[in-house]
């Protein structure tokens, strides 16, 4: 029918004009170092990384002067809503058509593996912080992908064996469910285990759950001695305030196994004062953090967490390699930085090793009480230093295998 | 310790608890869609998103005028069922004579639209609301300790639910109501005035889904994303009661909420797709819904 | 479902619109054949044209034979994640994983069809919906589906052991052949016998219980038919990005679809494509500039295609060229 068909033919047109809205075909760009960050804008994890963390890579740029042997540096930047999919379409399209260079960001270990996916495939770099997941120097390693600010491991090793010294014994874990939280539970059970404690139960709930009280009935009939939170964000924040309503918090102790700065201001010191966490990084630790964290609340109106530092350390660190090298090309910046020390405000004497680890100090620390707290958002104090090697897994216990 | 079923009677009785207390919540949002469903034949997939309104019309009372849960309890009824109102006049009323499928899609559209509209101004994780001074606290029911805002919320829901029921099955003005959709030509030749009776008992939906909202406020998150992830379930909990009954709706919500609690003891994994089995079962069994007249 | 207004009429081609109509549609398949050389980024044609698949089964099901299904995303997603696993870790070639996929579909679609049938309308569409949530929560809890995390790393391959997958453009012209293929085979579906009885079921159900059919056994050949072909949509889709995760499973992309054929134009070939390019674009253009409005905006489209544009875009061309053709 002619009618039929020139009009569906008119409409095919229209409808391919639309999807000329789609991108263009892959131009690398010589002339300008781009920088994507594709992190978790408006949802759980938006307050730890989110528009912050974007504004400390910014921070970063700013820092080596805005341009490098006079090519301009830009950063792009998307929300992957904790979508994998999301996250690696994104990315895909990023390398095809924006000639980003070097792609960051994360903080959601399903979307840091999706992208570390596309990456290598790429082969750009892809500096992964935030995602706790510590599969991506292990069993999911690859050459690309470097992970900068902290893992499962090191979260384990140090709040799980605090946690069991001082006498919590039996435990029962709630998990997100999903990579970190299955990979956060399995460390802590490992650690806790070796010290001479026991897991009593588990139970895992939905990510972004908004109702807590059934999985607390569950954990208080566990009779165990510490409710191990194996969350972060939004969701550890609920489960704290949920284990405080159903009085969870009178016959059990709380361990939140990955806790950032964000959450305390949240939830408040009364509540959380005296609970163990590790960190990478405190923005009260020494003078050069707190001269950068001041810059940051200027901008920001709150101090950073250890992921915002973390964003700004890898970026001028990468900065720092395309200057010394003078190409932005993956390999050759990778070789650099695998060979050059770290020292900047977030870590001392950083270095990367063979697995993609950037091995730094981590930090054990526990929350003020209210009277201890001398100004806003000073609320830790801290308790032990994990130096370098001694805070993650070693060569033995690794199963990459770029790392043998 | 004494146990059912292998689980300790603590636990048990606890999520059982638990079970009534989202019942209840299903049984009014399920009770708004069955007013609206069965008075005027549309399913409003924007229940949900209406609900959520009615929450954060409490939350920004509070936050921004200082308006306490109370007070929330009256407005936020108020203020979405005049945006009740301003939707029937507005879009609804276009769609009667039409296929009841297309006011489907236009609600679904329509629950697109707030809640993107609330995400971007508020985000997703959500914001906080904080239980009533009257209501703070826990009793310590010897099995479980439970907070007495929950008790609360049985309680209310419980009877505006039943209230609900009793208006429109036992009065006079819910006859009215009722005859005006079976016949409305009929009822309008009497004097009635019948376009306003359809738009206010649409309002009246919404008013119920809002008040639902401000009950759920405290207990959990208020965010852009709670209607949604409740208003499957609840579309499920009409099927199953029978799409025209407001009774079955009720009792469905209930059951279903105290079933809900009951898996989550024995068999956790299954307590989020029990809903859809036991429809699924029920259609096989009763198409029409356990208390639904065959269509 | 009885639309309010059905799109013109078939009846048998004059000769001549015949041979018009048939050169239109060469050219557009030319602008389809070269698209890849004039600056279109293949991934996202690749994607457009599975969800143009996925429209079109769709629109088999709604503008063809008048059941509204709110779960059609579940057929899809279920055989994205199998063709994914199958071709991931079972280490099968991808068309026969892609086979596989299809066959899941068209099997899921036969139970769920079974139960929805039954009922009519709108207690049909909630059905669905239902089932589909059911679907959705058991794609969360079972292992090899990664739950939140999604099904990652799926290899391109080679087709039938043959032809190496990895390169966009290879895999682009391969999606081209699967879609026209499909696309060919619904207008043969719908030109044949069947397809005039599945009109006539929409158009007046009792009437053709009453002139002998059975009725619901055609109406669920058409159901498992439309779910077998949107397994072919998921199950390309998962080829062609690498992975397969919630996002294709869930109840906001059963009512994405719904919103592609309305848009388009239920009842018309080419709508069902329009509507998902359309949207799909869309969808792209926006999403870097305008973050959460993207869910408004398409709500937006959503109401305005069901209060004033229940045509959609090529049912409405094509009633304005009848208007002209009157004059």
């Amino acid at each position: 029918m002619k009618l039929k068909k020139i009009g569906a033919a008119c409409a095919l047109a229209l409808g391919a004009m639309f999807g000329l809205g789609a991108p263009a075909q892959a131009q690398i760009s010589g002339d300008v170092i781009r920088i994507g960050i594709i992190t978790d804008m408006s949802s759980l994890y938006a307050d730890i990384d989110g528009p912050a963390g974007v504004e400390a890579i910014r921070m970063a740029i700013a820092a080596v002067g805005g341009s490098i042997n006079g090519k301009k540096i830009e950063v792009l930047y998307a929300d992957h809503q904790n979508k994998p999919d999301v996250a690696a379409v994104k990315a895909r399209e990023w390398f095809d058509t924006q000639g980003v260079d070097m792609l960051i960001g994360g903080t959601s270990s399903g979307t840091s593996l999706a992208m570390a996916k596309v990456a290598a495939e790429k082969k750009k770099l892809f500096i992964s912080i935030g995602a706790a997941t510590s599969a991506l120097t292990n069993d999911q390693c690859n050459a690309y992908t470097l992970h900068w600010a902290y893992d499962t491991y090191a979260l384990a090793k140090g709040t799980g064996n605090a946690v069991v010294k001082a006498g919590g014994k039996s435990w029962y874990f709630l998990a997100a469910d999903y990579a970190f939280g299955a990979q956060l539970q399995a460390d802590t059970s490992a650690v806790v285990k070796a010290a001479g404690g026991s897991i009593v139960g588990s139970v895992k709930h939905p990510l972004s759950a908004s109702d807590f009280s059934s999985f607390m009935l569950q954990a208080q009939a566990s009779k165990a001695q510490i409710l191990g939170l194996a969350n972060a964000g939004g969701d550890t924040i609920n489960a704290i305030k949920a284990a405080n309503e159903f009085g969870v918090t009178k016959t059990m102790k709380l361990a939140g196994l990955l806790v950032f700065i964000n959450d305390i201001h949240s939830l408040g010191l009364a509540t959380t004062q005296g609970m163990y966490l590790t960190d990478s990084w405190y923005w009260n630790r020494d003078a050069d953090a707190r001269a950068w964290s001041r810059k940051f609340f200027e901008k920001q109106k709150r101090m950073p967490s250890s992921i915002q530092a973390a964003d700004y350390s890898a970026t001028l660190q990468y900065l720092n390699a395309v200057k010394a090298v003078g190409s932005d090309d993956s390999d050759k910046v990778l070789a650099h930085m695998k060979t050059t020390k770290i020292n900047d405000i977030f870590a001392k004497g950083g270095f990367i090793r063979g697995d993609g680890l950037m091995v730094h100090d981590m930090y054990l620390m526990q929350v003020k009480t209210p009277a201890q707290s001398t100004e806003p958002w000073d609320y830790y104090n801290l308790v032990q230093t994990f130096k370098g090697e001694e805070a993650w897994n070693s060569k033995a216990e690794s199963t990459c295998a770029l790392w043998k | 310790m004494t146990e059912i079923f292998g689980i300790p009677v603590q636990a048990f009785l606890g999520q059982l608890l638990l079970g009534l207390v989202n019942g209840s919540f299903y049984a009014m949002l399920s009770l708004g869609l069955a007013v609206i469903f069965g008075l005027l034949g549309i399913v409003n997939f924007a229940h949900g998103a209406l609900y959520m309104i009615g929450a954060y019309v409490a939350w920004i009372s509070l936050n921004q005028f200082g308006l306490n849960y109370w007070v929330a309890l009256l407005l936020s009824p108020l203020v979405v069922g005049a945006l009740g109102v301003v939707i029937e006049r507005l879009l609804l009323r276009h769609l009667y004579k039409l296929d009841p499928l297309y006011g489907l899609l236009l609600t679904f559209g329509l629950a697109l639209i707030f809640e993107g509209l609330f995400r971007d101004q508020f985000g997703v994780s959500g914001q906080q609301y904080p239980v009533p001074e009257l209501l703070r606290g826990a009793t310590n029911l010897g099995f479980m300790t439970l907070p007495n805002y929950r008790a609360w919320v049985v309680v209310a829901s419980l009877t505006i639910c039943l209230g609900t029921w009793f208006v429109i099955e036992k009065t006079s003005l819910g006859a009215t109501l009722r005859a005006g959709t079976e016949n409305p030509a009929l009822v309008q030749a009497f004097g009635i005035n019948v376009p306003v009776m359809v738009t206010l008992t649409y309002a009246g939906g919404a008013a119920l889904a809002a008040i639902a909202g401000v009950l759920a406020a405290p207990v959990i998150q208020v965010t852009p994303l709670m209607g949604s992830n409740l208003i499957i379930v609840v579309f499920a909990v009409v099927v199953i009661g029978g799409m025209g009954s407001i009774l079955g709706s009720i009792l469905t919500g209930v059951m279903l909420g105290l079933i809900e609690g009951l898996t989550k003891v024995l068999y956790p994994e299954a307590s989020s797709i029990v809903v859809f089995v036991i429809m699924a079962i029920v259609l096989v069994i009763r198409p029409a819904g356990l208390f639904g007249k065959e269509m | 479902m009885n639309a309010a207004v059905t799109p013109a009429a078939t009846g048998t081609d004059k000769v001549s619109g015949h041979r018009i109509g048939a050169i239109t549609w060469l050219v557009v398949f030319a602008f389809l054949l070269v698209a890849p050389f004039v600056g279109v980024y293949p991934v996202f044609m690749m994607k457009a044209l599975c969800f143009a698949i996925f429209a079109c089964a769709f629109n088999l099901l709604l503008g063809y034979t008048g059941l509204l299904s709110f779960g059609h995303a579940s057929f899809m997603g279920s055989a994205a994640y199998a063709t994914g696993w199958l071709v991931r870790s079972a280490h099968l070639s991808p068309e026969l994983g892609v086979l596989a996929g299809v066959l899941l579909a068209g099997a899921l679609g036969l139970v769920v069809g079974l139960l929805a049938i039954r009922r009519q309308g709108i207690y049909f569409a909630m059905i669905t919906l239902a089932m589909a949530q059911m679907i959705y929560f058991i794609c969360l809890q079972v292992p090899f589906t990664g739950g939140e995390d999604g099904l990652q790393g799926v290899p391109r391959g080679r087709l039938f052991g043959l032809l190496p997958l990895d390169n966009d453009l290879v895999m682009y012209y391969v999606v081209l052949a699967v879609f026209a293929a499909v696309f060919l085979a619904i207008v043969r579906i719908v030109h044949s016998p069947y397809g005039q009885i599945l009109k006539a079921i929409r158009e007046n159900e009792p009437r053709a219980i009453s002139l002998g059919y059975d009725v619901d056994r055609y109406k669920l050949l058409a159901f498992v038919l439309s779910t077998a072909l949107a397994g072919l949509a998921g199950s390309m889709k998962t080829m062609v990005l690498g992975f397969a995760t919630l996002s294709d499973v869930h109840w906001s992309l059963s009512g994405e679809v719904i919103l592609m054929t309305l848009l388009g134009g239920m009842g018309t070939f080419a709508g069902p494509v329009v509507g998902a390019v359309t949207i799909i674009g869309l969808q792209n253009f926006l999403a870097d500039r305008v973050g959460s409005w993207v869910t408004v905006i398409i709500g937006v489209i959503f109401v305005f295609c069901v209060i004033a544009f229940r045509r959609g875009i090529v049912g409405e061309l094509l009633a304005w060229q009848q208007r002209r053709g009157n004059r």
